[in-house]
């Protein structure tokens, strides 16, 4: 099967909150088969690589099998918080959407949802 | 059978949609179990803001939003016995208390009983000295600064108290956002400390419930991926809670929204950190084992939630002014925008220094991923030079006169800075930052007192 490297936008969603200067985001595969490759690829070290650049010192991740998801708990990633930081969005609440951007995994047909965009993708 | 207890949430944050509720309080006339409103709309920032007002005004404090939602809804609640839970009274909530009795008397409704937490003033009962003595979890180091406000969490207890004594409406100041639902929960099933996987259950169903809508398809929609029919209709969450600790979340019929199994999961893990170990006054949720099911159109039975021993300390929220924020702005568009954004971000970092003002400064570009990105760094988005960019300048100062100086700067781009700036803006705010310690139980629990007015 055609595998591609696409965003893990193509096989997951993902919300960003906050507290205090730590950043948490959940990853979240739209389907069962979507899991082991998250679980598999979603790391603490790439995470950490990917939030590097805004301060990020530590990442911890959380497993919960039951709803296919990953947590990450992201440290130092905020700029300082919500109160202090100079950033446009002060509480990180997009870091979610960069997340499923900039993380690419190989990505075979069968792991997209019903009706996914990215199946044009497949067609050529 | 088993008791249901149904809970409904009309608000999310300070300034949510002020008729949210108006659809929930509808569908709970037809039912005749108990039946909760709860409105949170309490942030750490809003309770520094309101610390100041009352100060101001010993009567003021309490959320400047308090009629908007309280009045649309009080006659119905009062006459389907429906209770209000509400975190409304932010730095005062007694001063909440008395105005939400005018607005009953205005409206000529029976005179609602309310229940009255108070005790989380860390400033009434510790010194500042007691205060920055505590050792700190997160935050800045706020050792220089004055203390605006400082508030320990409290949990649900004193909410089921006031509602044992007959209240028919319960304000209270800072409490952790879940408490609001679990409050009504311990007062219906008689939970005692030991029944910890209720608790733990009710903790996760309040945590679902507190962001309003975030749980029932708003903050979720991504067109084409992630649908949701009717999102500015959206229904906000009711909770349909069973004696056995499993609930169903669902929304109000004719409304927006959805919920699905995709949508708890989101809200779930909003703002968690490690999910086994979900810290609250009166539990450690575990939402580690949770599992959802499908249970028709829009309702999703959630079980599997477990408790663990309550921790040992409570958590408190410090603020302290800090400076002043001046944030800027000017577009470029067109031939070669990019470029020009970026000589307008030069140009002022050079004029800042110039004029000696010291301290960070951040330069971002709006249109070149400017939320993940600042000017400097390389972003991996693909930009065209030709576009519509916009250069946004931010720095905090000791003074207000300072950031003014900074926000003038960005202004003078009209005449000083590349070809063609437009739309420039600037603003000022006061700041307020925050930093959370830990506070001993036996400090806090001698001023924990609920009031019946």
């Amino acid at each position: 099967m055609i595998k591609l490297n696409l965003p893990v936008h193509s096989i997951a969603h993902a919300r960003a909150g906050d507290k205090g200067d730590v950043s948490n985001i959940s990853l979240i595969a739209y389907l069962e088969s979507g899991w082991p490759v998250i679980e598999k690829l979603a790391t603490e070290e790439k995470v950490l690589e990917i939030f590097k650049h805004m301060g990020a010192t530590k990442v911890d991740r959380y497993r919960l099998p039951n709803l296919k998801a990953l947590n990450f708990v992201i440290h130092s990633a905020l700029g300082g918080g919500v109160n202090s930081s100079l950033r446009l969005d002060r509480h990180g609440k997009t870091l979610s959407s960069y997340l499923l951007h900039e993380l690419i995994i190989p990505v075979s047909e069968d792991l997209l949802p019903l009706k996914s965009p990215y199946l044009n993708k497949f067609e050529d | 059978m088993q008791k249901k207890v149904f809970i409904g949430c009309g608000a999310g944050f300070s300034g949510d949609r002020f008729d949210a509720s108006i659809p929930i309080v509808k569908e709970f006339k037809h039912i005749n179990e108990p039946k909760y409103l709860m409105f949170e709309v309490l942030a750490e920032r809003t309770l520094a803001i309101a610390q100041q007002y009352r100060i101001k005004n010993p009567e003021e404090g309490y959320s400047p939003f308090l009629d908007s939602y309280i009045a649309p809804i009080i006659d119905d609640c009062l006459e389907n016995n429906i209770k209000i839970i509400s975190n409304i009274g932010a730095a005062n909530p007694l001063g909440a208390a008395k105005r939400i009795l005018q607005i009953a008397k205005e409206q000529k409704t029976r005179k609602p009983k309310i229940g009255v937490v108070v005790g989380d003033d860390l400033l009434e009962y510790m010194s500042n000295k007691e205060i920055l003595e505590s050792p700190t979890m997160e935050g800045l180091d706020f050792s220089n600064n004055q203390i605006t406000a400082a508030n320990v969490y409290l949990g649900a207890k004193p909410i089921a108290e006031a509602l044992s004594k007959g209240a028919d409406i319960v304000v209270v100041g800072r409490t952790v956002d879940s408490a609001l639902a679990l409050g009504p929960l311990i007062y219906e099933y008689t939970w005692k400390n030991e029944d910890l996987d209720l608790l733990g259950s009710g903790t996760i169903c309040g945590h679902l419930l507190e962001c309003g809508a975030q749980v029932t398809g708003a903050y979720f929609a991504d067109p084409g991926f992630k649908d949701v029919p009717n999102l500015a209709k959206v229904g906000f969450p009711i909770a349909e809670f069973y004696q056995d600790g499993s609930f169903v979340i669902t929304k109000p019929k004719d409304t927006g929204g959805l919920v699905s199994k995709a949508t708890i999961t989101e809200q779930l893990l909003y703002e968690t950190h490690d999910p086994s170990n979900y810290l609250v006054p009166d539990v450690t949720a575990d939402m580690s084992g949770l599992m959802l099911k499908d249970d028709g159109e829009n309702r999703i039975l959630v079980k599997g939630g477990k408790g663990k021993k309550a921790p040992q300390k409570l958590k408190a929220t410090i603020c302290c002014d800090n400076g002043f924020m001046g944030e800027a702005e000017i577009s470029y568009a067109g031939p070669n925008a990019l470029e020009r954004a970026k000589l307008a971000g030069q140009v002022i970092r050079e004029r800042i220094q110039i004029l000696g003002l010291q301290g960070q400064i951040r330069v971002e570009i709006i249109g070149a991923g400017s939320v993940h990105y600042s000017m400097d760094e390389s972003s991996s988005y693909e930009l065209p030079n030709n576009g519509d960019y916009r250069v946004r300048t931010s720095a905090i100062y000791p003074k207000r006169y300072q950031a003014q100086q900074m926000v003038d700067e960005v202004m003078s781009l009209y005449c000083c800075g590349p070809a063609a700036g437009g739309g420039g803006r600037g603003y000022i705010t006061p700041q307020s930052s925050t930093a959370s310690i830990l506070v001993n139980r036996e400090i806090v629990s001698p001023n924990v007192q609920v009031k019946i007015l």
